[in-house]
């Protein structure tokens, strides 16, 4: 008989342009934070943790030997998982699956980023090898002009406009404001963002989500072990993962993300339900025109009606399918590799009752869509009370 | 060696298709076809993924297409000079192709599904890229 798999500890740091300490302090405050939520576990309790990070913002080599070391967790077995801005919750699925093959009972995926050690050109270029190296970051491809060239086929095809694209930014501002770890805690306007300065057209600086520091930290745990050390164990019941072309002249179509609509088709199945059943979801939003997508992939909407989704306001609570009610990565921020582990603490939250001001009346059901880089890494996680 | 002359910045020096640049430099966009099945396949190849096979052949490519988006640039990486614009084309031959569009068509609004031709052009320094004009 397979063990299921629970969240029963989340943690993580506020997010903020520049945390002003090293990497293993961040950890330790993500870390602490997801034991202290647990009920009854302590360090020694963790028989295994995966450290998550996109590593080209490292300066130390292999940050899982010191982040371990820092947080007390040698000599249980560590290593580093990566997929880009999917990285923690490509970590939960790798905790997900030691967890079920019975090799280990309780798993700490601990994810972060200190963008803040790169200048802002730096980490540019960092991410302009985010691209097919050979073919397309020849030319100064980067993650905002990629986002742009799905926006303005998405556009084209559906006649998506520039303000519902503002739209997404202003509910994400607006929940901003409830969450007190999200890096921008500000309310703005679609005139505001419309006027905004063009980052690569048609998207513009509030399009976009800024880089962060920040780490995250969960702790799944065996049925076996899961109500003894939580009341409020939450459990994963569906898990899907896909990948996409890197190269965007590979890809078959740029106003979707096949990795997402692949691994959403995955998870739907192994959880036995559909996009209705869904009751709060985080979407990555690393720019506005990717939570479009991300409505159309997750079937919340027919295709091309993404729009029409936030111009109804049904992405917001009270509506359809309350969408990143904790201001998503455009107000959080988004340290690469904290990311995921951030979006699973949100829904956990959810799923308890304890999300506070921004909570969903009744949520049972609740998904994360982390997508890494342009596409290629698509992940998608189901979990129930 | 050679492959670090192709686009406006370059990471990779070796391949097994380097001579893709040679061909740029006399005037030809090659694309490779797998001789075991008949593949077309742009950008170039040494090896087929569908059959596995490494039985490659230069192939000319029409460099004819349709622009399916683009996006100007207003801030640049490390090591280019904003603004420019960047396309996705595909070809007549099924493929498609991530570049820019040339400067004298950027300030003329595309239109995405307009017909584009992917040209060489020569950079400074022996470099080279090809890009997309107008037609």
């Amino acid at each position: 008989m397979h063990s299921k798999v629970a969240v029963v500890g989340v943690g993580q740091t506020t997010f903020t342009r520049s945390c002003g300490i090293s990497i293993r302090e961040l950890c330790f405050e993500a870390f602490r934070e997801a034991i202290d939520d647990a009920r009854n576990l302590s360090t020694e309790d963790i028989d295994g943790s995966i450290i998550c990070s996109a590593p080209e913002y490292d300066k130390q080599r292999s940050p899982a030997g010191l982040i371990t070391e820092y947080l007390g967790l040698n000599p249980k077995p560590t290593f580093l998982a990566e997929a880009i801005c999917a990285s923690s919750s490509v970590g939960a699925r790798i905790a997900w699956s030691f967890i079920r093959s019975g090799l280990h009972k309780i798993v700490a995926v601990i994810g972060f980023q200190k963008m803040s050690e790169l200048t802002s050109a730096e980490s540019q270029e960092r991410m302009l090898r985010g691209g097919d190296i050979m073919w397309e970051s020849p030319f100064g491809s980067m993650m905002p002009a990629y986002y742009a060239m799905f926006a303005r086929a998405h556009m084209n095809e559906y006649g998506t406009t520039e303000e519902q694209l503002a739209k997404i930014k202003v509910k994400s501002g607006m929940y901003s404001m409830m969450n007190p770890k999200a890096m921008y805690q500000k309310e703005t306007t679609v005139e505001k963002i419309m006027n905004s300065k063009i980052v690569a057209s048609p998207l513009k600086v509030f399009d976009c989500c800024a880089n962060a520091d920040g780490a995250s930290c969960i702790i799944l745990a065996s049925e076996e072990v899961a109500e003894k050390i939580s009341d409020t164990p939450v459990w994963i019941t569906g898990l899907g993962l896909a990948s996409a072309p890197l190269s965007l002249a590979s890809r078959k179509t740029v106003s979707s993300l096949s990795c997402a609509v692949e691994a959403r088709k995955q998870a739907y199945k192994m959880a036995g339900l559909k996009a209705r059943d869904v009751d709060v979801a985080e979407v990555h939003d690393c720019f506005t025109i990717a939570e479009i997508m991300a409505y159309e992939d997750l079937g919340f909407c027919k295709r091309g009606e993404g729009g029409k989704l936030i111009d109804n306001e049904e992405t917001y609570i009270g509506g359809k399918i309350p969408v990143n009610v904790d201001g998503g990565l455009l107000s959080k921020g988004h340290p690469v590799g904290a990311t995921g582990g951030s979006q699973i603490r949100t829904i956990v939250q959810q799923l308890r009752g304890e999300a506070g001001k921004t909570q969903v009346a009744d949520a049972e059901t609740g998904l994360v869509h982390n997508i890494g880089g342009i596409g290629l890494y698509g992940s998608i996680m189901i979990f129930r009370r | 060696m050679g492959f670090e002359k192709f686009g406006i910045m370059s990471y990779t020096k070796e391949t097994k298709v380097e001579d893709f640049v040679k061909h740029l430099e006399d005037g030809r966009i090659m694309g490779t076809r797998c001789k075991k099945c008949g593949t077309i396949i742009f950008p170039p190849r040494a090896d087929c993924a569908k059959c596995l096979s490494s039985d490659i052949e230069w192939t000319p490519l029409s460099g004819r297409g349709k622009l399916i988006t683009h996006t100007t640039a207003h801030f640049a990486p490390a090591g280019f000079e904003a603004p420019y614009t960047l396309a996705l084309a595909e070809l007549g031959e099924g493929v498609r192709v991530f570049t820019r569009i040339c400067k004298d068509d950027e300030k003329d609004k595309l239109k995405i599904g307009m017909y584009v031709q992917l040209v060489t052009k020569r950079l400074g320094d022996e470099r080279i890229t090809y890009e997309l004009k107008k037609i």
